[in-house]
Protein backbone atom coordinates (compact mmCIF):
# COMPACT_ATOMS: atom_id res chain seq x y z
CA UNK A 1 0.00 0.00 0.00
CA UNK A 2 1.45 3.12 -1.15
CA UNK A 3 0.84 6.21 1.62
CA UNK A 4 -1.58 8.51 1.95
CA UNK A 5 -1.63 11.31 -0.86
CA UNK A 6 -2.02 14.98 0.84
CA UNK A 7 -5.83 16.25 0.10
CA UNK A 8 -8.54 14.94 -1.47
CA UNK A 9 -9.04 13.15 -4.76
CA UNK A 10 -7.68 14.69 -8.06
CA UNK A 11 -10.46 17.27 -9.37
CA UNK A 12 -9.53 16.66 -12.89
CA UNK A 13 -12.57 16.68 -14.50
CA UNK A 14 -14.86 18.08 -12.12
CA UNK A 15 -16.98 21.13 -12.41
CA UNK A 16 -15.57 22.69 -9.39
CA UNK A 17 -17.06 25.53 -10.30
CA UNK A 18 -20.90 24.95 -9.89
CA UNK A 19 -20.44 22.33 -7.29
CA UNK A 20 -19.68 22.46 -3.81
CA UNK A 21 -17.30 20.03 -2.91
CA UNK A 22 -16.41 18.75 0.15
CA UNK A 23 -13.08 16.47 0.00
CA UNK A 24 -9.83 14.79 2.13
CA UNK A 25 -8.35 12.17 3.47
CA UNK A 26 -8.55 9.77 6.52
CA UNK A 27 -5.21 8.44 7.98
CA UNK A 28 -4.10 6.97 10.66
CA UNK A 29 -0.51 7.43 12.14
CA UNK A 30 0.11 9.23 8.09
CA UNK A 31 -1.20 5.98 6.26
CA UNK A 32 -4.45 5.85 4.42
CA UNK A 33 -7.29 4.19 6.69
CA UNK A 34 -9.65 1.70 4.77
CA UNK A 35 -13.29 3.20 6.36
CA UNK A 36 -16.41 5.34 5.76
CA UNK A 37 -16.93 9.33 5.74
CA UNK A 38 -20.78 10.22 6.76
CA UNK A 39 -21.78 13.94 6.28
CA UNK A 40 -24.16 15.31 8.24
CA UNK A 41 -25.69 18.33 7.94
CA UNK A 42 -26.69 21.26 9.85
CA UNK A 43 -28.65 19.68 12.06
CA UNK A 44 -26.97 16.68 12.66
CA UNK A 45 -28.90 14.47 9.90
CA UNK A 46 -27.21 11.77 7.73
CA UNK A 47 -27.10 13.60 4.08
CA UNK A 48 -24.61 11.00 2.22
CA UNK A 49 -21.53 8.32 3.21
CA UNK A 50 -18.81 7.29 1.04
CA UNK A 51 -16.02 4.81 1.35
CA UNK A 52 -12.37 5.70 1.70
CA UNK A 53 -10.34 4.83 -1.73
CA UNK A 54 -7.04 2.79 -1.32
CA UNK A 55 -5.52 5.98 -0.68
CA UNK A 56 -7.91 7.49 2.28
CA UNK A 57 -9.71 9.64 0.36
CA UNK A 58 -13.09 11.11 0.16
CA UNK A 59 -15.22 13.16 -1.26
CA UNK A 60 -18.80 14.99 -1.31
CA UNK A 61 -20.57 17.22 -3.37
CA UNK A 62 -22.99 19.13 -0.89
CA UNK A 63 -24.31 22.88 -0.91
CA UNK A 64 -22.78 26.09 0.83
CA UNK A 65 -22.97 25.97 4.81
CA UNK A 66 -21.77 24.12 7.75
CA UNK A 67 -21.16 20.32 7.68
CA UNK A 68 -19.78 17.46 10.10
CA UNK A 69 -17.56 14.66 8.64
CA UNK A 70 -17.83 11.53 10.33
CA UNK A 71 -15.09 9.17 9.89
CA UNK A 72 -16.02 5.56 10.63
CA UNK A 73 -12.76 3.09 10.44
CA UNK A 74 -12.64 0.01 12.64
CA UNK A 75 -12.17 1.09 16.45
CA UNK A 76 -12.85 4.60 16.04
CA UNK A 77 -15.17 7.69 15.13
CA UNK A 78 -13.80 10.82 14.50
CA UNK A 79 -15.92 14.47 13.83
CA UNK A 80 -14.92 17.54 12.42
CA UNK A 81 -16.63 20.47 11.14
CA UNK A 82 -16.14 22.05 7.66
CA UNK A 83 -17.84 25.06 6.10
CA UNK A 84 -18.47 24.16 2.82
CA UNK A 85 -18.82 27.09 -0.29
CA UNK A 86 -19.50 26.90 -4.12
CA UNK A 87 -16.57 27.01 -6.81
CA UNK A 88 -13.88 25.73 -3.80
CA UNK A 89 -13.09 22.36 -2.49
CA UNK A 90 -12.78 22.55 0.89
CA UNK A 91 -10.34 20.20 2.15
CA UNK A 92 -9.92 18.20 5.52
CA UNK A 93 -7.48 15.96 6.40
CA UNK A 94 -8.98 13.41 9.40
CA UNK A 95 -6.31 11.72 11.29
CA UNK A 96 -8.13 9.10 13.33
CA UNK B 1 -43.37 -12.82 9.86
CA UNK B 2 -40.29 -11.80 12.36
CA UNK B 3 -37.35 -9.75 12.10
CA UNK B 4 -35.19 -13.35 12.48
CA UNK B 5 -36.84 -14.50 9.05
CA UNK B 6 -35.52 -11.55 6.88
CA UNK B 7 -32.83 -10.21 9.00
CA UNK B 8 -29.31 -12.40 9.70
CA UNK B 9 -26.23 -11.89 11.72
CA UNK B 10 -22.75 -11.74 10.60
CA UNK B 11 -22.68 -14.96 12.82
CA UNK B 12 -25.34 -16.77 11.05
CA UNK B 13 -23.70 -15.64 7.22
CA UNK B 14 -20.60 -17.18 8.88
CA UNK B 15 -22.07 -20.56 9.89
CA UNK B 16 -24.00 -20.63 6.35
CA UNK B 17 -21.07 -19.85 4.58
CA UNK B 18 -20.53 -23.28 2.90
CA UNK B 19 -24.38 -24.27 2.52
CA UNK B 20 -24.94 -25.12 -0.41
CA UNK B 21 -28.57 -24.12 -0.13
CA UNK B 22 -27.76 -20.44 1.11
CA UNK B 23 -26.86 -18.29 -1.65
CA UNK B 24 -24.77 -15.09 -0.37
CA UNK B 25 -25.17 -11.90 -3.05
CA UNK B 26 -23.94 -9.02 -2.70
CA UNK B 27 -25.10 -5.88 -4.22
CA UNK B 28 -23.25 -2.55 -4.18
CA UNK B 29 -24.35 1.04 -5.64
CA UNK B 30 -20.44 0.69 -6.74
CA UNK B 31 -20.64 -2.07 -9.01
CA UNK B 32 -16.64 -2.80 -8.90
CA UNK B 33 -16.32 -2.88 -5.34
CA UNK B 34 -17.04 -6.44 -5.27
CA UNK B 35 -13.87 -7.05 -7.44
CA UNK B 36 -12.14 -5.62 -4.60
CA UNK B 37 -13.13 -8.63 -2.51
CA UNK B 38 -16.56 -9.62 -1.28
CA UNK B 39 -17.45 -12.32 1.69
CA UNK B 40 -16.44 -15.64 0.67
CA UNK B 41 -18.93 -17.34 -2.01
CA UNK B 42 -20.76 -14.39 -2.21
CA UNK B 43 -21.64 -13.90 -5.73
CA UNK B 44 -22.63 -10.61 -7.46
CA UNK B 45 -25.78 -8.79 -8.67
CA UNK B 46 -24.88 -5.69 -10.39
CA UNK B 47 -27.90 -3.66 -10.03
CA UNK B 48 -27.29 -1.47 -13.22
CA UNK B 49 -26.30 -3.89 -15.87
CA UNK B 50 -28.48 -7.22 -14.61
CA UNK B 51 -31.14 -5.46 -12.80
CA UNK B 52 -32.41 -2.72 -15.48
CA UNK B 53 -34.02 -3.17 -18.61
CA UNK B 54 -30.58 -2.13 -21.27
CA UNK B 55 -33.03 0.13 -23.34
CA UNK B 56 -36.73 1.26 -21.43
CA UNK B 57 -36.76 2.75 -17.65
CA UNK B 58 -37.82 -0.29 -16.29
CA UNK B 59 -36.51 -3.53 -14.82
CA UNK B 60 -35.90 -6.42 -16.57
CA UNK B 61 -38.74 -8.96 -17.40
CA UNK B 62 -39.85 -12.14 -15.60
CA UNK B 63 -37.92 -14.03 -18.47
CA UNK B 64 -35.00 -11.94 -18.33
CA UNK B 65 -35.19 -12.41 -14.11
CA UNK B 66 -35.07 -16.22 -14.62
CA UNK B 67 -31.85 -16.05 -16.78
CA UNK B 68 -30.34 -14.01 -14.46
CA UNK B 69 -31.19 -16.11 -11.21
CA UNK B 70 -30.59 -19.01 -13.22
CA UNK B 71 -26.98 -17.83 -14.56
CA UNK B 72 -26.02 -16.95 -10.80
CA UNK B 73 -27.02 -20.88 -10.09
CA UNK B 74 -29.89 -19.48 -7.13
CA UNK B 75 -32.53 -21.65 -7.22
CA UNK B 76 -36.04 -21.51 -6.50
CA UNK B 77 -35.58 -23.19 -3.08
CA UNK B 78 -32.76 -21.61 -2.26
CA UNK B 79 -32.05 -19.14 0.97
CA UNK B 80 -30.43 -15.96 -0.70
CA UNK B 81 -28.87 -13.36 1.93
CA UNK B 82 -28.25 -10.19 -0.02
CA UNK B 83 -25.56 -7.50 1.41
CA UNK B 84 -23.73 -4.87 0.04
CA UNK B 85 -22.07 -1.38 0.43
CA UNK B 86 -23.90 1.93 1.35
CA UNK B 87 -26.00 0.86 4.51
CA UNK B 88 -27.76 -1.89 2.56
CA UNK B 89 -29.38 1.08 0.26
CA UNK B 90 -28.77 -1.64 -3.09
CA UNK B 91 -28.79 -4.66 -0.99
CA UNK B 92 -32.36 -3.38 -0.07
CA UNK B 93 -33.25 -2.96 -3.69
CA UNK B 94 -32.72 -6.44 -4.50
CA UNK B 95 -34.23 -7.61 -1.49
CA UNK B 96 -37.27 -5.77 -2.85
CA UNK B 97 -36.84 -6.77 -6.60
CA UNK B 98 -36.82 -10.59 -5.67
CA UNK B 99 -39.97 -10.27 -3.65
CA UNK B 100 -41.29 -8.44 -6.46
CA UNK B 101 -40.27 -11.58 -8.61
CA UNK B 102 -41.91 -13.78 -5.84
CA UNK B 103 -38.82 -15.41 -4.04
CA UNK B 104 -39.62 -16.88 -1.05
CA UNK B 105 -36.79 -16.71 1.24
CA UNK B 106 -34.43 -13.73 0.63
CA UNK B 107 -32.76 -11.87 3.90
CA UNK B 108 -30.51 -9.34 4.67
CA UNK B 109 -27.41 -9.36 6.22
CA UNK B 110 -27.62 -6.52 8.79
CA UNK B 111 -25.24 -3.90 8.53
CA UNK B 112 -23.88 -5.20 5.16
CA UNK B 113 -20.44 -4.36 3.91
CA UNK B 114 -20.31 -1.45 6.26
CA UNK B 115 -20.14 -3.41 9.55
CA UNK B 116 -18.95 -6.44 8.04
CA UNK B 117 -15.38 -4.70 7.39
CA UNK B 118 -15.70 -2.07 10.68
CA UNK B 119 -15.81 -6.07 12.56
CA UNK B 120 -12.41 -6.86 10.34
CA UNK B 121 -13.94 -10.04 9.01
CA UNK B 122 -12.84 -11.82 6.43
CA UNK B 123 -12.71 -10.30 2.97
CA UNK B 124 -11.56 -12.60 -0.10
CA UNK B 125 -10.87 -12.04 -3.75
CA UNK B 126 -12.04 -15.58 -5.15
CA UNK B 127 -14.98 -15.99 -7.00
CA UNK B 128 -16.96 -19.09 -6.36
CA UNK B 129 -18.47 -21.41 -9.09
CA UNK B 130 -22.20 -22.01 -8.74
CA UNK B 131 -23.78 -24.49 -11.12
CA UNK B 132 -26.54 -23.30 -13.48
CA UNK B 133 -30.53 -23.97 -12.37
CA UNK B 134 -33.47 -23.60 -14.14
CA UNK B 135 -35.24 -20.50 -12.26
CA UNK B 136 -38.62 -19.82 -12.39
CA UNK B 137 -40.01 -16.43 -11.52
CA UNK B 138 -43.65 -15.46 -10.83
CA UNK B 139 -45.46 -12.63 -12.22
CA UNK B 140 -44.46 -9.03 -11.25
CA UNK B 141 -46.09 -8.73 -7.38
CA UNK B 142 -48.12 -5.82 -8.16
CA UNK B 143 -49.37 -4.65 -4.38
CA UNK B 144 -45.25 -3.52 -3.47
CA UNK B 145 -44.47 -1.40 -6.81
CA UNK B 146 -46.14 2.05 -6.58
CA UNK B 147 -45.93 3.99 -10.00
CA UNK B 148 -46.28 7.58 -10.61
CA UNK B 149 -49.96 7.45 -11.45
CA UNK B 150 -50.31 6.37 -7.61
CA UNK B 151 -47.87 8.53 -6.31
CA UNK B 152 -50.40 11.62 -7.43
CA UNK B 153 -53.42 10.23 -6.33
CA UNK B 154 -51.86 9.53 -3.11
CA UNK B 155 -51.49 13.49 -2.31
CA UNK B 156 -53.27 14.53 0.74
CA UNK B 157 -55.02 10.47 1.12
CA UNK B 158 -52.51 8.20 1.61
CA UNK B 159 -48.91 8.55 3.70
CA UNK B 160 -46.57 9.28 1.13
CA UNK B 161 -42.67 8.93 3.28
CA UNK B 162 -39.40 10.58 1.25
CA UNK B 163 -36.72 9.23 2.61
CA UNK B 164 -34.70 11.43 1.18
CA UNK B 165 -32.21 13.45 3.31
CA UNK B 166 -33.92 16.68 4.96
CA UNK B 167 -31.72 19.10 1.93
CA UNK B 168 -32.98 17.09 -0.97
CA UNK B 169 -36.35 17.26 0.45
CA UNK B 170 -36.47 20.33 1.13
CA UNK B 171 -34.91 21.19 -2.32
CA UNK B 172 -31.05 22.31 -1.64
CA UNK B 173 -29.64 19.62 -2.94
CA UNK B 174 -30.88 17.36 -5.50
CA UNK B 175 -28.98 14.09 -5.33
CA UNK B 176 -27.39 12.30 -2.45
CA UNK B 177 -24.03 14.66 -1.54
CA UNK B 178 -21.53 11.75 -2.82
CA UNK B 179 -22.78 12.94 -6.39
CA UNK B 180 -22.71 15.24 -8.48
CA UNK B 181 -25.51 17.88 -8.55
CA UNK B 182 -26.08 18.65 -12.07
CA UNK B 183 -29.47 16.75 -12.89
CA UNK B 184 -32.39 18.25 -15.36
CA UNK B 185 -35.45 17.32 -12.69
CA UNK B 186 -36.98 20.42 -10.75
CA UNK B 187 -35.75 19.91 -6.80
CA UNK B 188 -38.57 19.57 -4.05
CA UNK B 189 -40.57 17.04 -2.89
CA UNK B 190 -44.24 15.60 -3.37
CA UNK B 191 -46.46 17.76 -1.13
CA UNK B 192 -48.27 16.31 1.65
CA UNK B 193 -45.19 13.67 1.86
CA UNK B 194 -43.07 13.68 5.40
CA UNK B 195 -39.87 13.96 4.97
CA UNK B 196 -38.70 10.86 7.01
CA UNK B 197 -34.94 10.00 6.06
CA UNK B 198 -34.26 6.49 5.77
CA UNK B 199 -31.05 7.14 7.77
CA UNK B 200 -33.19 7.78 10.90
CA UNK B 201 -34.21 3.92 10.89
CA UNK B 202 -30.51 2.73 11.20
CA UNK B 203 -27.79 3.09 13.48
CA UNK B 204 -23.98 4.84 12.21
CA UNK B 205 -22.89 0.85 11.64
CA UNK B 206 -25.51 -0.09 8.94
CA UNK B 207 -27.63 -2.16 11.20
CA UNK B 208 -31.19 -1.35 11.14
CA UNK B 209 -33.05 -0.18 14.57
CA UNK B 210 -35.12 -2.31 16.88
CA UNK B 211 -38.89 -2.78 15.95
CA UNK B 212 -40.03 -0.61 19.13
CA UNK B 213 -37.49 2.44 17.75
CA UNK B 214 -38.57 2.31 14.35
CA UNK B 215 -42.75 2.19 14.93
CA UNK B 216 -42.10 5.17 17.32
CA UNK B 217 -40.43 6.72 14.53
CA UNK B 218 -42.91 6.51 12.42
CA UNK B 219 -45.70 7.12 14.78
CA UNK B 220 -43.63 10.11 16.05
CA UNK B 221 -43.43 11.54 12.20
CA UNK B 222 -47.39 11.67 11.78
CA UNK B 223 -47.51 8.23 9.90
CA UNK B 224 -51.35 6.72 10.03
CA UNK B 225 -49.55 2.85 9.24
CA UNK B 226 -52.87 1.84 8.91
CA UNK B 227 -52.71 3.76 5.58
CA UNK B 228 -51.69 2.58 2.55
CA UNK B 229 -47.79 4.09 2.19
CA UNK B 230 -45.81 4.88 -0.53
CA UNK B 231 -41.92 5.37 -0.01
CA UNK B 232 -39.85 7.31 -2.54
CA UNK B 233 -36.28 8.79 -2.90
CA UNK B 234 -34.31 9.70 -6.41
CA UNK B 235 -34.22 6.19 -7.79
CA UNK B 236 -35.92 3.71 -5.41
CA UNK B 237 -32.86 2.45 -3.68
CA UNK B 238 -33.12 3.68 0.02
CA UNK B 239 -37.00 3.95 -0.22
CA UNK B 240 -36.56 0.21 -0.57
CA UNK B 241 -34.26 0.31 2.39
CA UNK B 242 -37.78 2.04 4.15
CA UNK B 243 -40.11 -0.41 2.26
CA UNK B 244 -38.11 -3.11 3.99
CA UNK B 245 -38.57 -1.40 7.17
CA UNK B 246 -42.00 -0.89 7.30
CA UNK B 247 -42.69 -4.28 5.64
CA UNK B 248 -40.31 -6.09 6.17
CA UNK B 249 -39.72 -5.50 10.10
CA UNK B 250 -43.08 -3.64 11.08
CA UNK B 251 -45.09 -6.36 8.92
CA UNK B 252 -47.14 -3.28 7.57
CA UNK B 253 -49.15 -4.78 4.96
CA UNK B 254 -49.68 -2.03 2.52
CA UNK B 255 -46.38 -0.39 1.67
CA UNK B 256 -45.24 0.10 -1.74
CA UNK B 257 -41.92 1.56 -3.08
CA UNK B 258 -42.06 4.12 -5.79
CA UNK B 259 -39.08 3.26 -7.89
CA UNK B 260 -39.66 6.06 -10.25
CA UNK B 261 -39.00 7.98 -7.34
CA UNK B 262 -37.56 12.11 -7.79
CA UNK B 263 -36.13 11.18 -10.96
CA UNK B 264 -39.30 10.83 -12.36
CA UNK B 265 -41.85 12.94 -10.59
CA UNK B 266 -39.36 15.84 -10.87
CA UNK B 267 -39.22 15.50 -14.25
CA UNK B 268 -42.74 15.51 -14.71
CA UNK B 269 -44.83 18.23 -16.31
CA UNK B 270 -47.53 19.44 -14.44
CA UNK B 271 -47.76 17.54 -11.40
CA UNK B 272 -47.47 19.75 -8.16
CA UNK B 273 -44.49 19.74 -6.17
CA UNK B 274 -43.52 21.51 -2.61
CA UNK B 275 -40.55 23.39 -1.50
CA UNK B 276 -38.64 23.65 1.96
CA UNK B 277 -38.65 21.52 4.95
CA UNK B 278 -41.29 19.04 6.60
Amino acid sequence: MCGAKAGGPDLAGVDVASETIIQGSVTRDGEPVSGYVRLLDGGGEFTAEVPTSATGQFRFFAAPGTWTLRALVPGATVDRTVVAQQGAAAEVAIAV
Amino acid sequence: MSRSDVLVDAEWVEAHIDDPKVVIVEVDEDTSAYDKNHIRNAVRIDWKQDLQDPVRRDFVDQAGFEALLSAKGIGNDDTVVLYGGNNNWFASYAYWYFKLYGHEDVKLLDGGRKKWELDSRDLVAAVPERAATGYQAKAQNPDIRAFRDDVVNAIGSLNLVDVRSPDEFSGKLLAPAHLPQEQSQRPGHVPTARNIPWSKSANDDGTFKSDDELKELYEGEGVDLSKDTIAYCRIGERSAHTWFVLHELLGQPNVKNYDGSWTEYGSLVGVPIELGAN
